[in-house]
């Protein structure tokens, strides 16, 4: 019993950590319906930025974690305006193959020698490791500072787009450009504003995950934002709570499976799954089956 | 110059074509290296018009091709083995195993997945790749000529250009008809409008059940053919990252094009060729390059003509002539 | 609309037409010169291994000289990136396009089993440094210009079993490895056939993907199960992962593992008090081995691992056989080699079995010394 209880909070760790970056995935597709592909490289980039400001600035890992989320979030911005903003109104599949793009750019970028490197980097994370071991579980301090951030940024960013008018205008242009700027919403920023979010929440997330999984490698993000994404399109993609419910699902999903089915088709088992519920709740756990405007 | 002419010259521009390459080949001009690579972009064109007819042309976004295009390798590659004292036969047997193996999988899992809208249809497909690869990497616990993570070796290798120009051109003109039969007019209607469709008696669940098995047939025929030109098949070829590399391809092209898919296919395959040479002439650290030159075009191309590149273009001797001819106009019909 | 679609048309002819010039404009080898080829992965997941070997090739033909037999040597390199397309991309450009007259490489039984197949295919031999999935050379029949400088793996798992049996009094072992890994799972499964036969129990065999870094579902059970080993038949860079987890999760079983984890981006702090088999040891005394390593480090500035070291290894088995031979014909290079007889090494003599492989090849088994960032060479186990 004791076991189960450990790989529960297992699955908490991953599924928090997936979190992160399926908000950001959520945000930008309730607000411009688009799939940003990209995303997970910044949370790569997140990571290494982090990982250089720990190790090579010898920055307190709090200061190197800001560094981190503001240098993704401009990173985001720019995505944005140079890549997506002139699809904008094309068709959602060419904004998704301008994604692609970004994605393979960002990726084969970063692993030029003279940017970050092709290697893997395995180190010591900044924060000394504490284990307590609460009635037969372990936990570590890490997963406390992980847990503590995700709910934070949770309440913030419910805070920003319930009481602010900056949220306001964002929960005004997920619904319609047009209308939105008829009211006087300035689309345009609102969009860089929505990106600047999400992104800063994805280094946020890269930052987090290289001190749960001290090892950073420049394609680290295809497969975590791949995974992540799966999470927001299966809480409801567009809505912000469901992103956090997918993603925590989904890490709960892979540990159990893994643990007391088979590790050897974890993988397998967990899309199975996935499909199954989609199958049975088509627009995600929490999405609203929005019935097709003729 | 009507429509038949037209047809004629096209047929014969592409016997013509095929002749020039028959001739540089034997003459030495084009190695086998380049052989290999020409067979490439023929798979690519057989797969892609696969997920053209899947996407393109009904729009049931699709993100788990190359599972599809995997199982045909794998299933006409054990066929191949299996049977190889027939000979050629085997090959060719291994070819019809490779369709219907795909095709068959395709139907049964279309059935319940092709219900989910749009997103959520690309994630249900992107999970059943998922789920393939997975198999492919345990399938020497099925059977051990299928190698598991260690790779499927022994099929044996044909890669002389005419079969896979020959079956490429096969496919494309069957899926021309196909497209511009009334099979295909049900599949775009359903593309622009399911209820739409529906109201006018073209059944959705029909038709894009329909559509996803023969996208797969192709698939599987290419995988089948994707075995015969690689001496070594293993899952890492048919990974969702192949799938994004089959939707690049339909969607660059130009989605409802078939010249589009095809003629990207063949420019997708030897672009990556030919960055790959240039890179190398300048220098060993220029390598590196060839992800981010690759990237870089991609989003180029996609913003420049976010249509693709022959986005709502067909060469004009494919599209049939529907309607009165001139002549019955002019004699009052 | 249409002329648009013309241009483009007319563009792709004349990208084709370029790259088929390309394709043409092979420059021509000059008589006297021997074309070597070298595939390594220089870029991929484990872009290390083929750095050192890439190093120690370049090593061994720069104190050749840059001659071998009379013939000036030139260099075509590749990188395969660790993955099998890759390899047999490059491999076939090399046998057809550039037509080298021996290859050395890869790093990994991943690339080079399809390499093995390409080679055989248009008859270029190539020695591997490091690939000890049997498939190389034997599958199942020989593939005749396929050799390797290395033990293979159904002697490594042995190598392993024993030595955790013996000399560790190890009797049961838990084993996770990458079923997405050619290499790793071929040596799981040569571990755990040997360990069981002599007599220990295999309490768990867990598999994850080269994706994975989530590896806590596993370890936990592990930590549960307490075996007094727990193998680790990856490579580096997740042996790393696993190990940092492993501690955390409360595992106390003693690491063990194989070649894969010979880097020097090895966690060494995480993976401490571990063991490994591999190829050679930088403390053997042999003068052959002392002088190899004071060479690397005069070269590169660091103690070579064993992947520099069979990849020199390799060269110089490619050199002696283009020497013996007296020829820049594949075939005749492929029978040199295979006739060499006690061709002195670093890390042995080399005489080659009707299989490829070198005749009685020791394996080393090293200890992970966390805080000088070393090996620790512990006992040799030699074939039986």
């Amino acid at each position: 019993m004791v076991t189960f209880f450990q790989q529960v909070v297992n699955g908490l760790q991953l599924g928090l950590v997936y979190a992160l970056i399926a908000l950001g995935y959520t945000m930008v597709y309730g607000i411009v319906k688009l799939i940003n592909f990209a995303h997970g490289d910044v949370f790569m980039v997140g990571a290494f930025m982090g990982y250089i400001g720990y190790t090579f600035i010898k920055l307190p890992w709090p200061v190197a974690l800001v560094m981190a989320l503001l240098t993704c979030a401009v990173i985001g911005v720019i995505n944005e305006r140079l890549v997506y903003r002139p699809l904008r109104y094309a068709a959602k599949i060419s904004a998704l193959i301008s994604a692609i793009g970004a994605s393979f750019f960002i990726e084969y970028f970063t692993s030029l020698n003279f940017v970050f490197t092709p290697n893997y980097i395995s180190f010591t994370p900044p924060i000394k490791e504490i284990t307590w071991i609460v009635g037969g579980v372990r936990i570590t301090d890490i997963q406390v500072v992980i847990l503590v951030t995700v709910a934070a940024f949770l309440a913030l960013l419910q805070l920003l787009i319930f009481r602010t008018k900056l949220g306001l205008a964002m929960r005004t242009v997920s619904f319609d450009h047009d209308a939105a700027r008829l009211m006087g919403v300035d689309v345009d920023k609102t969009i860089s504003f929505t990106f600047f979010v999400g992104s800063g929440l994805a280094g946020i997330g890269g930052v987090l995950f290289g001190f749960a999984y001290p090892q950073i490698w420049t394609f680290m993000g295809v497969m975590t934002g791949l995974k992540a994404f799966i999470a927001a399109v299966l809480g409801g993609i567009g809505i912000l709570p469901g992103a956090v419910l997918g993603a925590l699902i989904m890490g709960q999903v892979e540990i159990l499976t893994s643990a007391y089915i088979s590790s050897q088709a974890r993988d397998a088992i967990a899309f199975a799954i996935l499909i199954i519920v989609l199958l049975i709740r088509p627009s995600g756990i929490l999405g609203r089956n929005e019935p097709e405007k003729i | 110059m009507n429509k038949t002419k037209q047809m004629v010259l096209a047929l014969v521009g592409v016997a013509v074509l095929d002749l020039v390459l028959w001739i540089l080949i034997r003459i030495g001009i084009i190695g086998p290296y380049w052989q290999i690579i020409l067979n490439e972009s023929m798979i690519y064109v057989i797969g892609g018009l696969g997920l053209s007819i899947i996407y393109g042309f009904t729009g049931q976004f699709s993100l788990g091709h190359a599972a599809f295009v995997g199982i045909g390798a794998y299933c006409a590659g054990w066929f191949a083995i299996t049977f190889s004292h027939y000979g050629i036969w085997a090959s060719l047997g291994s070819l019809v195993v490779g369709m219907v193996s795909a095709g068959l999988v395709g139907y049964l899992i279309g059935v319940p997945i092709l219900r989910l809208k749009s997103d959520y249809l690309g994630i249900a497909t992107l999970g059943f790749n998922f789920i393939v690869y997975d198999g492919m990497q345990n399938s020497d616990k099925l059977s051990s000529v299928l190698g598991g993570a260690q790779g499927m070796t022994g099929v044996p290798q044909f890669q002389t250009f005419e079969w896979y120009f020959v079956t490429a051109v096969i496919v494309f003109i069957l899926v021309r008809n196909l497209v511009f039969s009334s099979h295909g007019r049900a599949c775009t209607a359903i593309r622009e409008n399911e209820t739409a469709a529906d109201v006018v008696g073209v059944s959705p669940a029909r038709t894009k059940i329909m559509a996803f098995t023969v996208g797969c047939v192709l698939a599987g025929l290419g995988g089948a053919l994707y075995a015969h030109n690689y001496p070594y098949v293993n899952p890492d070829s048919f990974s969702f990252l192949e799938s994004i590399n089959y939707l690049i391809i339909v969607v660059l092209g130009g989605l409802g094009s078939m010249t589009g898919t095809v003629i990207t296919a063949v420019g997708w395959a030897f672009l990556l060729e030919v960055l790959r040479m240039f890179l190398s002439l300048l220098g060993p650290s220029f390598i590196n390059l060839r992800g981010v030159l690759y990237a870089l075009i991609l989003v180029i191309v996609i913003i420049l003509r976010p249509q693709g590149i022959f986005g709502g273009i067909e060469a004009s001797f494919l599209v049939p002539h529907i309607g009165r001819r001139k002549s019955d106009a002019a004699a009052g019909s | 609309m249409m002329k648009r679609t013309k241009w483009v048309a007319l563009l792709l002819v004349v990208l084709f037409v370029f790259s088929v010039a390309l394709a043409g404009c092979a420059p021509k080898t000059q008589s006297n010169v021997i074309k070597i080829g070298l595939i390594v992965p220089l870029t991929g997941n484990v872009a290390t291994f083929g750095q050192s070997i890439q190093n120690a090739f370049n090593l061994a033909i720069k104190q050749a000289g840059g001659t071998v037999g009379g013939y000036t040597i030139q260099t075509v390199m590749a990188d395969d990136q660790n993955t099998a397309n890759q390899a047999t991309a490059v491999a076939t450009k090399l046998c057809t396009q550039d037509k080298v007259s021996a290859i050395v490489g890869s790093a990994t039984s991943l690339t080079t089993i399809p390499i093995s197949v390409v080679c055989e295919q248009y008859h270029v031999p190539f020695v591997t440094p490091t690939a000890t999935n049997v498939r190389v050379t034997m599958d199942p029949n020989r593939k005749l210009y396929a050799f390797r400088a290395c033990f293979i793996d159904p002697f490594q798992g042995l190598a392993g079993a024993t030595f955790d049996y013996n000399n560790l009094h190890a009797k049961t072992a838990a084993v996770m490895f990458d079923e997405t890994n050619a290499y790793s799972s071929g040596l799981k499964d040569n571990f755990v056939k040997a360990f069981t036969q002599l007599g220990g129990k295999i309490v768990a065999q867990m598999a994850y993907t080269t994706n994975d870094t989530d590896f806590s579902a596993d370890l936990t059970q592990i930590a549960k199960l307490n075996p007094d080993v727990l193998y680790l038949p990856d490579y580096y860079q997740k042996v790393s992962l696993i190990g940092g987890q492993a501690r955390n999760l409360g595992v106390k079983s003693t690491f063990m593992g194989g070649d894969g984890w010979d880097s020097s981006d090895l966690n060494f702090a995480v993976m401490n008090g571990g063991y490994f088999t591999n190829h050679y040891s930088a403390d053997d005394p042999s003068p052959m081995v002392v002088k190899w390593v004071s060479d690397y480090k005069a070269a590169y500035g660091s103690v070579p691992d064993a992947l520099a070291t069979l990849g020199y290894d390799a060269t110089l088995i490619v050199l002696q056989g283009i020497r013996s031979a007296q020829s820049t014909d594949p075939t005749k290079i492929r029978d040199a080699i295979q006739n060499l007889n006690g061709y002195q090494g670093v890390t042995a003599k080399f005489s080659f079995g009707p299989d490829g492989n070198p005749v009685n090849k020791p394996a080393v088994v090293l200890q992970i010394n966390g805080p000088a960032k070393k090996y620790n060479f512990i006992t040799e186990v030699a074939p039986s």
